[in-house]
């Protein structure tokens, strides 16, 4: 088997006693002490993840932002300084290479933070690469360079306040979501964004990777008063099931169109040429066939990623991601089902352990993320 | 660690006798195992059991695992409470987190299993894996 990769904050992570488990390549942290409570951290405190498993890709050039443009479904020429767009990359097929978080820094420079993959997430590398074409642009895959943390709950931007200064002196107040700032955490260069994948409040803070162990430990820290915990992968994935952010590899793949994924916002088809248009403007045209939607499962278990669902026990789709969510007591899934069985309170089978569960048709998210609240 | 006056098995059950039935539940290693039990599924009062096989599937957060019954028997109560409350088996697992009373078919089944000195030695070796 192929070496698992460390991120820089591995040996922390081991010193904690956290659970360690594969993923996309890394050896992660699944939970340090149970997933349920590192949940309720989150929902009511504030948690903190490593997330340096992300990749960073860094374009730079004249034609930054119109390489951006090209390449995602969004469109992002009209992006300020400090802005953060969120966008699908596709294939000509309309299906999902990747989603993914475009920080405008400035006009010749753009951050794009991937999904981890194997390798430094060479897949959204090597694919953004072969596009080039003319532009003039410098692709540079900065993923093992770049620490991150994630820092999540009600009081994070209190406790952040405390440790980090803004460049011109902007308090971290004015900071509004989805933006970001260069700035210093005790005395370190930080890129700091008011984003995150938790659906609270909360902040996700780069830094060259061999400062991001002194800045985890100094949230730790300072944070003990607010009760903070360091949070797993587990609790990363409960916290963002409940309020349904799309899991790449789960919710979207290269089989499902941001169309059908309810990611149809971010489908700007009014722009010129972007890798995927002929194919969206397509299904755009002809409808799509089927669709992303939420279910409740009362009672039978909880259905994984891949499970059959049924209608009259004729298969009409499958789970995206299911999972027991802790705020709510509920077994909850997406799954993309066929447009006919889509309907708000429609009553569909999930199997689960060969037997079909009974499952109703409910609207996502299933909690409503801090923004919308 | 593991109380004294308990019998276990190798898949992490333990067993009781209760004048006349066998009281089963999960052990404190499982428990620790599988961490955060969010859904139950319990068989049926009246139904049968086969040593070494399934009665019970716990789902946690992250995954799926079965329950063995360490004898074989008709169960005879099943502890319904777990289904609303699955916290009890990390709450309590030898006492309020019990599984199913099994009416044995044979009480001298019980002799087969493991001790707690035994048991925990063997829960030593397994978590070193």
């Amino acid at each position: 088997m192929k070496q698992l990769l460390m991120t820089p904050l591995h040996e922390e992570h081991l010193k904690l006693g956290a659970r360690m488990i594969p993923f996309d390549g890394f050896d992660m942290p699944v939970q340090y002490t149970s997933i349920i409570e590192e949940h309720f951290t989150v929902r009511e405190r504030v948690g903190i993840f490593d997330v340096s498993h992300m990749g960073e890709i860094e374009l730079h050039g004249k034609d930054a932002l119109s390489f951006t443009d090209y390449i995602v479904t969004n469109s992002v020429m009209k992006m300020e300084n400090g802005d953060i767009k969120y966008s699908p990359m596709c294939y000509p097929s309309g299906g999902q290479v990747d989603d993914l978080f475009i920080y405008k820094i400035k006009d010749d420079f753009v951050l794009l933070v991937v999904n981890a993959s194997p390798n430094y997430s060479a897949k959204d590398f090597d694919w953004i690469s072969q596009h080039k074409g003319g532009f003039d642009v410098e692709i540079s895959n900065r993923s093992p360079a770049y620490g991150e943390v994630a820092v999540q709950g009600p009081v994070s931007k209190k406790l952040i306040e405390a440790l980090v200064k803004l460049e011109g002196g902007m308090p971290l107040e004015e900071l509004r979501r989805f933006k970001s700032a260069h700035g210093d955490f005790l005395g370190r260069k930080i890129l700091i964004s008011h984003t995150g994948y938790t659906g609270e409040d909360g902040f996700e803070i780069f830094s060259e990777e061999k400062d991001i162990a002194d800045i985890w430990n100094s949230i730790l820290e300072k944070g003990k008063k607010f009760g903070i915990k360091p949070c797993g992968l587990g609790a990363r994935d409960t916290t963002r099931f409940e309020v349904c952010y799309w899991l790449y590899g789960n919710d979207i793949d290269e089989t499902i169109n941001p169309l059908e994924a309810g990611q149809g916002w971010t489908v700007k088809l009014d722009k010129d040429r972007f890798i995927g248009k002929e194919a969206l403007l397509k299904i755009k045209e002809g409808g799509i066939s089927r669709k992303l939607v939420g279910l409740y499962i009362p009672t039978g278990g909880i259905p994984r990623h891949k499970t059959d669902v049924k209608k009259y026990g004729k298969r009409v789709g499958y789970v995206t991601s299911g999972n027991y969510c802790p705020s709510l007591k509920k077994i909850h899934a997406m799954a993309i089902l066929d447009i006919p069985f889509t309907e708000k309170g429609g009553k569909v089978d999930v199997v689960i352990r060969d037997r079909d569960v009974e499952a109703e048709v409910v609207d996502m998210p299933f909690v409503k993320p801090v923004n919308k609240r | 660690m593991y109380p004294k006056e308990l019998k276990y098995t190798k898949t992490h059950e333990w067993a009781r006798g209760d004048n006349g039935f066998i009281t089963v539940g999960i052990t404190s290693f499982a428990v620790e195992e599988l961490s955060d039990v969010v859904y139950v599924e319990l068989p049926s009062e009246g139904g049968k059991v086969e040593k070494g096989s399934s009665f019970a599937t716990l789902e946690s957060v992250k995954a799926v695992s079965e329950v063995y019954s360490p004898v074989s028997g008709e169960i005879h109560k099943v502890n319904h409470r777990l289904q609303k409350h699955p916290e009890l088996l990390s709450k309590d697992c030898y006492g309020e987190g019990w599984m199913i009373s099994v009416i044995p078919a044979e009480a001298e089944e019980l002799n087969s299993l493991m001790n707690a000195e035994e048991y925990q030695r063997f829960a030593e070796e397994s978590s070193k894996i």
